[in-house]
Protein backbone atom coordinates (compact mmCIF):
# COMPACT_ATOMS: atom_id res chain seq x y z
CA UNK A 1 0.00 0.00 0.00
CA UNK A 2 2.82 2.52 1.23
CA UNK A 3 3.90 2.09 -2.22
CA UNK A 4 0.71 3.04 -4.43
CA UNK A 5 1.08 5.99 -1.95
CA UNK A 6 3.98 6.55 -3.02
CA UNK A 7 3.59 6.31 -6.51
CA UNK A 8 0.77 8.50 -6.58
CA UNK A 9 2.01 11.14 -5.01
CA UNK A 10 5.11 10.49 -8.04
CA UNK A 11 2.21 10.51 -10.55
CA UNK A 12 1.93 14.45 -11.14
CA UNK A 13 5.34 15.27 -11.95
CA UNK A 14 5.54 12.15 -14.06
CA UNK A 15 2.41 12.77 -16.18
CA UNK A 16 3.97 16.29 -16.38
CA UNK A 17 6.68 14.92 -18.15
CA UNK A 18 4.91 12.36 -20.17
CA UNK A 19 3.12 15.22 -21.84
CA UNK A 20 6.27 16.92 -22.94
CA UNK A 21 7.58 13.24 -23.92
CA UNK A 22 4.60 13.25 -25.99
CA UNK A 23 5.08 16.65 -27.42
CA UNK A 24 8.01 15.76 -28.53
CA UNK A 25 7.37 12.74 -30.02
CA UNK A 26 4.60 14.19 -32.07
CA UNK A 27 6.72 16.65 -33.42
CA UNK A 28 9.61 14.71 -34.69
CA UNK A 29 6.50 12.08 -36.10
CA UNK A 30 4.82 14.48 -38.02
CA UNK A 31 8.24 16.54 -38.78
CA UNK A 32 10.42 13.76 -39.61
CA UNK A 33 7.51 11.80 -41.47
CA UNK A 34 6.85 14.85 -43.86
CA UNK A 35 10.81 14.96 -44.29
CA UNK A 36 11.05 11.22 -44.93
CA UNK A 37 8.46 11.37 -47.88
CA UNK A 38 10.76 14.20 -49.50
CA UNK A 39 13.86 12.26 -48.78
CA UNK A 40 12.55 8.92 -49.75
CA UNK A 41 12.00 10.47 -53.60
CA UNK A 42 15.01 12.59 -52.94
CA UNK A 43 17.25 9.74 -53.10
CA UNK A 44 15.95 8.61 -56.52
CA UNK A 45 16.20 12.37 -58.30
CA UNK A 46 18.18 12.78 -61.76
CA UNK A 47 19.98 15.87 -60.27
CA UNK A 48 23.26 14.49 -58.28
CA UNK A 49 23.54 17.69 -55.82
CA UNK A 50 20.00 17.14 -54.49
CA UNK A 51 20.69 13.01 -54.74
CA UNK A 52 23.82 12.83 -52.74
CA UNK A 53 22.57 15.41 -50.15
CA UNK A 54 19.45 13.61 -49.66
CA UNK A 55 21.81 10.60 -49.13
CA UNK A 56 23.83 12.15 -46.68
CA UNK A 57 21.10 12.97 -44.57
CA UNK A 58 19.50 9.99 -44.69
CA UNK A 59 22.94 7.57 -43.85
CA UNK A 60 23.78 9.88 -41.03
CA UNK A 61 20.39 9.79 -39.34
CA UNK A 62 20.26 6.38 -39.50
CA UNK A 63 23.63 5.54 -39.00
CA UNK A 64 24.24 7.75 -36.11
CA UNK A 65 22.93 6.75 -32.92
CA UNK A 66 19.94 9.26 -32.13
CA UNK A 67 22.02 9.94 -28.81
CA UNK A 68 25.19 11.76 -30.89
CA UNK A 69 22.99 13.59 -32.90
CA UNK A 70 21.06 15.23 -30.07
CA UNK A 71 24.45 16.05 -28.57
CA UNK A 72 25.86 17.27 -31.83
CA UNK A 73 22.78 19.68 -32.22
CA UNK A 74 22.96 20.78 -28.56
CA UNK A 75 26.55 20.72 -27.43
CA UNK A 76 27.95 21.01 -30.59
CA UNK A 77 25.93 23.34 -32.76
CA UNK A 78 26.41 25.96 -30.50
CA UNK A 79 30.29 25.58 -30.88
CA UNK A 80 30.06 27.16 -34.52
CA UNK A 81 27.36 29.98 -33.21
CA UNK A 82 24.10 28.07 -33.98
CA UNK A 83 22.06 27.87 -30.53
CA UNK A 84 18.87 25.71 -29.82
CA UNK A 85 17.49 25.55 -26.30
CA UNK A 86 16.82 21.96 -25.20
CA UNK A 87 13.18 21.46 -26.47
CA UNK A 88 14.32 22.62 -30.24
CA UNK A 89 17.14 21.20 -29.87
CA UNK A 90 15.38 17.26 -29.10
CA UNK A 91 13.06 18.09 -31.68
CA UNK A 92 15.72 18.59 -34.32
CA UNK A 93 17.40 15.76 -33.68
CA UNK A 94 14.65 13.40 -33.16
CA UNK A 95 13.09 14.40 -35.96
CA UNK A 96 16.29 13.62 -37.77
CA UNK A 97 16.24 10.69 -36.98
CA UNK A 98 12.48 10.12 -37.88
CA UNK A 99 13.11 11.37 -41.43
CA UNK A 100 15.81 8.73 -42.09
CA UNK A 101 14.15 5.75 -40.94
CA UNK A 102 10.76 6.52 -42.40
CA UNK A 103 12.30 7.31 -45.65
CA UNK A 104 13.91 3.66 -46.09
CA UNK A 105 10.14 2.75 -45.03
CA UNK A 106 8.19 4.65 -47.27
CA UNK A 107 11.14 3.87 -50.30
CA UNK A 108 10.51 0.09 -49.50
CA UNK A 109 6.55 1.01 -49.50
CA UNK A 110 7.20 2.19 -52.90
CA UNK A 111 9.56 -0.16 -54.03
CA UNK A 112 7.08 -2.73 -53.31
CA UNK A 113 4.04 -1.35 -55.82
CA UNK A 114 4.30 -4.20 -58.16
CA UNK A 115 5.44 -3.13 -61.55
CA UNK A 116 2.70 -4.21 -63.66
CA UNK A 117 0.79 -1.19 -61.67
CA UNK A 118 2.94 1.35 -63.74
CA UNK A 119 3.06 -0.13 -66.86
CA UNK A 120 -1.14 -0.46 -66.68
CA UNK A 121 -0.88 4.03 -65.75
CA UNK A 122 1.32 4.24 -68.76
CA UNK A 123 -0.98 2.17 -70.89
CA UNK A 124 -3.47 4.44 -69.72
CA UNK A 125 -1.23 7.37 -70.66
CA UNK A 126 -1.10 9.22 -67.38
CA UNK A 127 1.53 11.40 -66.89
CA UNK A 128 4.52 10.53 -64.98
CA UNK A 129 3.15 12.86 -62.10
CA UNK A 130 -0.11 11.62 -61.58
CA UNK A 131 1.18 8.21 -62.02
CA UNK A 132 3.21 9.15 -58.55
CA UNK A 133 0.26 10.81 -57.25
CA UNK A 134 -2.66 8.71 -58.17
CA UNK A 135 -1.13 5.33 -58.64
CA UNK A 136 2.34 4.72 -56.56
CA UNK A 137 2.01 6.84 -53.31
CA UNK A 138 -1.42 5.59 -52.14
CA UNK A 139 -0.44 1.76 -52.52
CA UNK A 140 3.19 2.29 -51.52
CA UNK A 141 2.28 4.25 -48.30
CA UNK A 142 -0.25 1.90 -47.51
CA UNK A 143 1.96 -0.65 -47.06
CA UNK A 144 4.38 1.63 -45.40
CA UNK A 145 1.80 2.40 -42.58
CA UNK A 146 2.62 -0.66 -40.16
CA UNK A 147 6.54 0.37 -40.45
CA UNK A 148 5.21 3.81 -39.86
CA UNK A 149 3.52 2.78 -36.90
CA UNK A 150 6.53 0.91 -35.32
CA UNK A 151 8.76 3.83 -35.85
CA UNK A 152 6.23 6.14 -34.15
CA UNK A 153 6.52 3.94 -31.05
CA UNK A 154 10.39 3.63 -31.57
CA UNK A 155 10.53 7.54 -31.90
CA UNK A 156 8.58 7.82 -28.56
CA UNK A 157 10.89 5.41 -26.52
CA UNK A 158 13.30 7.71 -27.96
CA UNK A 159 12.56 10.78 -26.42
CA UNK A 160 13.97 9.46 -23.34
CA UNK A 161 17.39 10.06 -24.66
CA UNK A 162 16.32 13.83 -24.71
CA UNK A 163 17.31 13.03 -20.93
CA UNK A 164 21.20 13.57 -21.97
CA UNK A 165 20.66 17.00 -23.22
CA UNK A 166 18.45 18.15 -19.41
CA UNK A 167 14.88 18.47 -21.54
CA UNK A 168 12.51 17.81 -18.25
CA UNK A 169 10.52 14.91 -20.21
CA UNK A 170 9.31 11.65 -17.81
CA UNK A 171 12.96 10.39 -17.61
CA UNK A 172 14.42 13.54 -16.25
CA UNK A 173 11.42 13.96 -13.78
CA UNK A 174 11.86 10.84 -12.99
CA UNK A 175 16.07 11.29 -12.03
CA UNK A 176 15.10 14.10 -10.28
CA UNK A 177 12.68 12.84 -8.02
CA UNK A 178 14.91 9.90 -7.30
CA UNK A 179 17.12 12.48 -6.43
CA UNK A 180 15.29 14.17 -4.16
CA UNK A 181 14.18 11.36 -2.37
CA UNK A 182 16.76 8.31 -2.94
CA UNK A 183 13.72 5.89 -4.02
CA UNK A 184 15.54 5.45 -7.22
CA UNK A 185 14.25 2.18 -7.83
CA UNK A 186 10.12 2.63 -7.27
CA UNK A 187 10.85 6.01 -9.31
CA UNK A 188 12.21 4.25 -12.41
CA UNK A 189 10.25 1.24 -12.35
CA UNK A 190 7.39 3.36 -12.19
CA UNK A 191 8.70 5.61 -15.30
CA UNK A 192 9.36 2.78 -17.16
CA UNK A 193 5.52 1.23 -16.25
CA UNK A 194 4.41 4.92 -17.76
CA UNK A 195 6.11 4.14 -20.82
CA UNK A 196 4.85 0.62 -21.13
CA UNK A 197 1.45 1.68 -20.65
CA UNK A 198 1.71 3.99 -24.32
CA UNK A 199 4.00 2.17 -25.81
CA UNK A 200 2.87 -1.48 -25.60
CA UNK A 201 -1.20 -0.87 -26.19
CA UNK A 202 0.38 0.76 -29.22
CA UNK A 203 2.54 -2.21 -30.52
CA UNK A 204 -1.17 -4.15 -30.15
CA UNK A 205 -2.76 -1.52 -32.41
CA UNK A 206 -0.21 -1.71 -34.74
CA UNK A 207 0.19 -5.92 -34.80
CA UNK A 208 -3.60 -5.55 -35.50
CA UNK A 209 -3.48 -2.67 -38.45
CA UNK A 210 -0.37 -5.48 -39.92
CA UNK A 211 -2.82 -8.34 -39.94
CA UNK A 212 -5.65 -6.21 -41.07
CA UNK A 213 -3.81 -4.43 -43.72
CA UNK A 214 -2.21 -7.87 -44.82
CA UNK A 215 -5.29 -9.15 -45.68
CA UNK A 216 -5.87 -7.76 -48.84
CA UNK A 217 -2.56 -8.58 -49.78
CA UNK A 218 -2.87 -12.12 -49.79
CA UNK B 1 45.41 18.42 -34.40
CA UNK B 2 42.27 19.38 -32.29
CA UNK B 3 40.94 16.65 -35.15
CA UNK B 4 43.72 14.30 -34.19
CA UNK B 5 43.42 14.82 -30.47
CA UNK B 6 39.45 14.47 -31.03
CA UNK B 7 39.92 11.55 -32.59
CA UNK B 8 42.08 9.88 -30.09
CA UNK B 9 39.95 10.86 -27.39
CA UNK B 10 36.70 9.24 -28.88
CA UNK B 11 38.66 5.80 -30.19
CA UNK B 12 39.93 5.34 -26.11
CA UNK B 13 35.93 4.81 -25.61
CA UNK B 14 35.88 2.22 -28.72
CA UNK B 15 37.09 -1.28 -26.49
CA UNK B 16 34.49 -0.67 -24.24
CA UNK B 17 31.71 0.12 -27.21
CA UNK B 18 32.60 -2.92 -28.79
CA UNK B 19 32.36 -4.94 -25.19
CA UNK B 20 29.15 -3.80 -24.34
CA UNK B 21 27.39 -4.49 -28.16
CA UNK B 22 29.00 -8.36 -28.23
CA UNK B 23 28.29 -9.27 -24.46
CA UNK B 24 24.98 -8.11 -24.90
CA UNK B 25 24.44 -9.72 -28.15
CA UNK B 26 25.84 -12.76 -26.21
CA UNK B 27 23.04 -12.74 -23.93
CA UNK B 28 20.60 -11.82 -26.07
CA UNK B 29 21.46 -15.00 -28.48
CA UNK B 30 21.37 -17.40 -25.82
CA UNK B 31 18.52 -16.15 -24.04
CA UNK B 32 16.34 -15.31 -26.54
CA UNK B 33 16.43 -19.16 -27.74
CA UNK B 34 13.91 -20.62 -25.07
CA UNK B 35 12.26 -17.34 -24.93
CA UNK B 36 11.55 -17.89 -28.54
CA UNK B 37 9.97 -21.08 -27.55
CA UNK B 38 7.84 -19.72 -25.05
CA UNK B 39 6.20 -17.35 -27.01
CA UNK B 40 4.85 -20.40 -29.26
CA UNK B 41 4.12 -22.70 -26.60
CA UNK B 42 1.20 -24.99 -26.73
CA UNK B 43 0.38 -23.99 -23.13
CA UNK B 44 -1.58 -20.29 -23.16
CA UNK B 45 -0.36 -19.50 -19.97
CA UNK B 46 3.44 -19.65 -20.42
CA UNK B 47 2.62 -18.20 -24.01
CA UNK B 48 1.32 -15.45 -22.82
CA UNK B 49 3.47 -14.96 -19.80
CA UNK B 50 6.01 -14.66 -22.30
CA UNK B 51 4.64 -12.56 -25.13
CA UNK B 52 3.61 -10.30 -21.85
CA UNK B 53 7.10 -9.82 -20.85
CA UNK B 54 9.20 -9.45 -24.39
CA UNK B 55 6.23 -6.48 -25.01
CA UNK B 56 6.99 -5.13 -21.62
CA UNK B 57 11.18 -5.45 -21.93
CA UNK B 58 10.76 -3.58 -25.72
CA UNK B 59 7.89 -1.32 -24.59
CA UNK B 60 9.97 0.67 -21.66
CA UNK B 61 13.21 2.80 -23.01
CA UNK B 62 16.72 1.25 -23.52
CA UNK B 63 17.76 4.40 -20.95
CA UNK B 64 15.25 3.36 -18.16
CA UNK B 65 16.49 -0.13 -18.21
CA UNK B 66 19.78 0.78 -17.13
CA UNK B 67 18.84 3.35 -14.52
CA UNK B 68 16.68 0.68 -12.97
CA UNK B 69 19.99 -1.62 -12.58
CA UNK B 70 22.18 0.85 -11.61
CA UNK B 71 20.57 2.41 -9.12
CA UNK B 72 17.67 0.09 -8.27
CA UNK B 73 19.23 -3.12 -7.88
CA UNK B 74 20.84 -3.31 -4.00
CA UNK B 75 20.72 -6.89 -2.68
CA UNK B 76 22.76 -6.05 1.00
CA UNK B 77 25.91 -4.82 -0.58
CA UNK B 78 26.28 -6.22 -3.79
CA UNK B 79 25.39 -3.43 -6.53
CA UNK B 80 26.04 -3.74 -9.66
CA UNK B 81 28.26 -1.22 -11.63
CA UNK B 82 27.91 0.52 -14.14
CA UNK B 83 29.13 -1.37 -16.63
CA UNK B 84 27.84 -4.36 -15.51
CA UNK B 85 24.18 -2.65 -15.50
CA UNK B 86 25.12 -1.49 -19.42
CA UNK B 87 25.80 -5.33 -19.92
CA UNK B 88 22.43 -7.02 -17.95
CA UNK B 89 20.39 -3.95 -19.59
CA UNK B 90 21.10 -4.29 -23.02
CA UNK B 91 21.45 -8.12 -23.12
CA UNK B 92 17.88 -7.88 -21.34
CA UNK B 93 16.32 -6.02 -24.31
CA UNK B 94 18.21 -7.88 -26.49
CA UNK B 95 17.08 -11.24 -25.42
CA UNK B 96 13.18 -9.63 -25.87
CA UNK B 97 14.02 -8.39 -29.31
CA UNK B 98 16.01 -11.56 -30.64
CA UNK B 99 13.17 -13.90 -29.07
CA UNK B 100 10.90 -11.92 -31.72
CA UNK B 101 13.00 -12.40 -34.57
CA UNK B 102 13.46 -16.21 -33.65
CA UNK B 103 9.76 -16.82 -33.21
CA UNK B 104 9.43 -15.39 -36.89
CA UNK B 105 12.51 -17.78 -38.38
CA UNK B 106 11.08 -20.91 -36.52
CA UNK B 107 7.41 -20.15 -37.79
CA UNK B 108 8.90 -19.60 -41.47
CA UNK B 109 10.63 -23.06 -41.33
CA UNK B 110 8.17 -25.25 -43.98
CA UNK B 111 5.38 -27.24 -42.41
CA UNK B 112 6.16 -29.63 -44.34
CA UNK B 113 9.99 -30.03 -42.74
CA UNK B 114 8.67 -31.03 -39.21
CA UNK B 115 5.74 -33.34 -40.88
CA UNK B 116 8.51 -34.98 -42.91
CA UNK B 117 10.37 -35.32 -39.36
CA UNK B 118 7.66 -36.83 -38.05
CA UNK B 119 6.86 -38.98 -40.50
CA UNK B 120 10.64 -40.46 -40.00
CA UNK B 121 10.28 -41.26 -36.55
CA UNK B 122 12.25 -38.51 -34.93
CA UNK B 123 11.72 -37.80 -31.59
CA UNK B 124 10.53 -33.92 -30.95
CA UNK B 125 13.34 -32.84 -29.58
CA UNK B 126 15.66 -34.16 -32.36
CA UNK B 127 13.15 -32.36 -34.76
CA UNK B 128 13.42 -29.07 -33.30
CA UNK B 129 17.25 -29.16 -32.59
CA UNK B 130 18.38 -30.87 -36.28
CA UNK B 131 15.74 -29.59 -38.52
CA UNK B 132 14.02 -26.93 -37.18
CA UNK B 133 16.69 -25.05 -35.65
CA UNK B 134 19.17 -25.18 -38.47
CA UNK B 135 17.08 -23.60 -40.97
CA UNK B 136 15.30 -21.03 -38.54
CA UNK B 137 19.29 -19.76 -38.18
CA UNK B 138 19.65 -19.57 -41.47
CA UNK B 139 16.32 -17.50 -42.22
CA UNK B 140 16.94 -14.91 -39.11
CA UNK B 141 20.95 -14.60 -38.84
CA UNK B 142 20.59 -11.65 -41.42
CA UNK B 143 17.76 -10.35 -39.18
CA UNK B 144 20.57 -10.93 -36.13
CA UNK B 145 23.16 -8.78 -38.43
CA UNK B 146 20.66 -5.67 -38.68
CA UNK B 147 19.92 -6.08 -35.05
CA UNK B 148 23.59 -5.94 -33.92
CA UNK B 149 24.28 -2.71 -36.19
CA UNK B 150 20.99 -1.05 -33.65
CA UNK B 151 22.43 -2.72 -30.62
CA UNK B 152 26.24 -0.92 -31.42
CA UNK B 153 24.09 2.16 -31.62
CA UNK B 154 22.17 1.80 -28.79
CA UNK B 155 25.58 0.91 -26.35
CA UNK B 156 25.65 5.07 -26.64
CA UNK B 157 23.12 5.37 -24.02
CA UNK B 158 25.15 3.35 -21.63
CA UNK B 159 27.21 6.42 -21.68
CA UNK B 160 24.44 8.44 -19.77
CA UNK B 161 25.11 6.24 -16.76
CA UNK B 162 28.61 6.86 -16.96
CA UNK B 163 30.01 3.97 -18.75
CA UNK B 164 33.16 4.96 -20.80
CA UNK B 165 32.52 4.25 -24.09
CA UNK B 166 32.92 6.03 -27.59
CA UNK B 167 29.95 8.68 -26.61
CA UNK B 168 30.82 8.79 -22.99
CA UNK B 169 34.61 10.28 -24.23
CA UNK B 170 33.50 12.40 -26.83
CA UNK B 171 31.52 14.46 -24.31
CA UNK B 172 34.56 14.86 -21.96
CA UNK B 173 36.76 15.78 -24.80
CA UNK B 174 34.01 18.54 -25.59
CA UNK B 175 33.96 19.70 -21.90
CA UNK B 176 37.62 19.91 -21.47
CA UNK B 177 37.30 22.01 -25.03
CA UNK B 178 35.07 24.61 -25.07
CA UNK B 179 36.56 26.24 -28.87
CA UNK B 180 35.72 25.19 -31.99
CA UNK B 181 37.44 21.50 -31.59
CA UNK B 182 34.16 20.78 -28.73
CA UNK B 183 32.20 20.31 -31.72
CA UNK B 184 34.85 16.91 -33.53
CA UNK B 185 34.42 14.28 -31.09
CA UNK B 186 30.41 14.26 -31.76
CA UNK B 187 31.05 14.51 -35.52
CA UNK B 188 33.93 11.58 -35.23
CA UNK B 189 31.58 9.49 -32.95
CA UNK B 190 29.11 9.53 -35.39
CA UNK B 191 31.17 8.94 -38.20
CA UNK B 192 32.48 5.80 -35.92
CA UNK B 193 29.83 4.35 -35.73
CA UNK B 194 28.56 4.59 -39.55
CA UNK B 195 31.74 3.08 -40.48
CA UNK B 196 31.33 0.60 -37.60
CA UNK B 197 28.32 -0.78 -38.88
CA UNK B 198 29.92 -1.11 -42.25
CA UNK B 199 31.76 -4.27 -42.16
CA UNK B 200 28.47 -5.72 -40.20
CA UNK B 201 26.35 -5.16 -43.02
CA UNK B 202 28.50 -6.50 -45.65
CA UNK B 203 28.50 -9.63 -43.54
CA UNK B 204 25.65 -9.91 -43.24
CA UNK B 205 24.93 -9.50 -47.10
CA UNK B 206 27.51 -12.36 -47.64
CA UNK B 207 26.02 -14.70 -45.24
CA UNK B 208 22.40 -14.03 -46.43
CA UNK B 209 24.02 -14.80 -49.83
CA UNK B 210 26.19 -17.73 -49.02
CA UNK B 211 23.45 -19.49 -46.49
CA UNK B 212 20.66 -19.04 -49.44
CA UNK B 213 22.76 -21.11 -51.57
CA UNK B 214 23.20 -23.88 -48.95
CA UNK B 215 20.02 -24.38 -48.81
CA UNK B 216 18.66 -24.39 -52.16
Amino acid sequence: MQLLADWASYLPSMLDGLRISLVIAVISIVAGYALGILLAFGVSVRLAVVRWLCLAIVEIGRGAPALVILYLVYFGLPKVGITFDSFTAACIGLSWNAAAYSSEIIRAGVQSVPRGQLEAADALGLTRRWTLLRVVAPQGLRSAIPGLMGLAIQMFQGTSLAYGIAVPELMKQAYQLGSQNFQYLQVFVLAGLVYALVSVPATWITVFFEKRLGVHRA
Amino acid sequence: MDLVNAALAVVKGLPLTLLLAVSALAIGAVGALPVSLGLQSRHIVVRLLCRLCVDLVRGIPIIVWLFVLKFGVVVGTFKLDALQSAIVGLGLVSIAYLAEIYRGGIQAVPRGQTEAAEALGLSSRTRLVHVVLPQAFTIVSPSIATYFVGLLKDTSIASTIVVAEMVFQAQSFARQNPTLAGLLPYVIAGGLYIVLSLPVAFASRRLDARLRRAVV
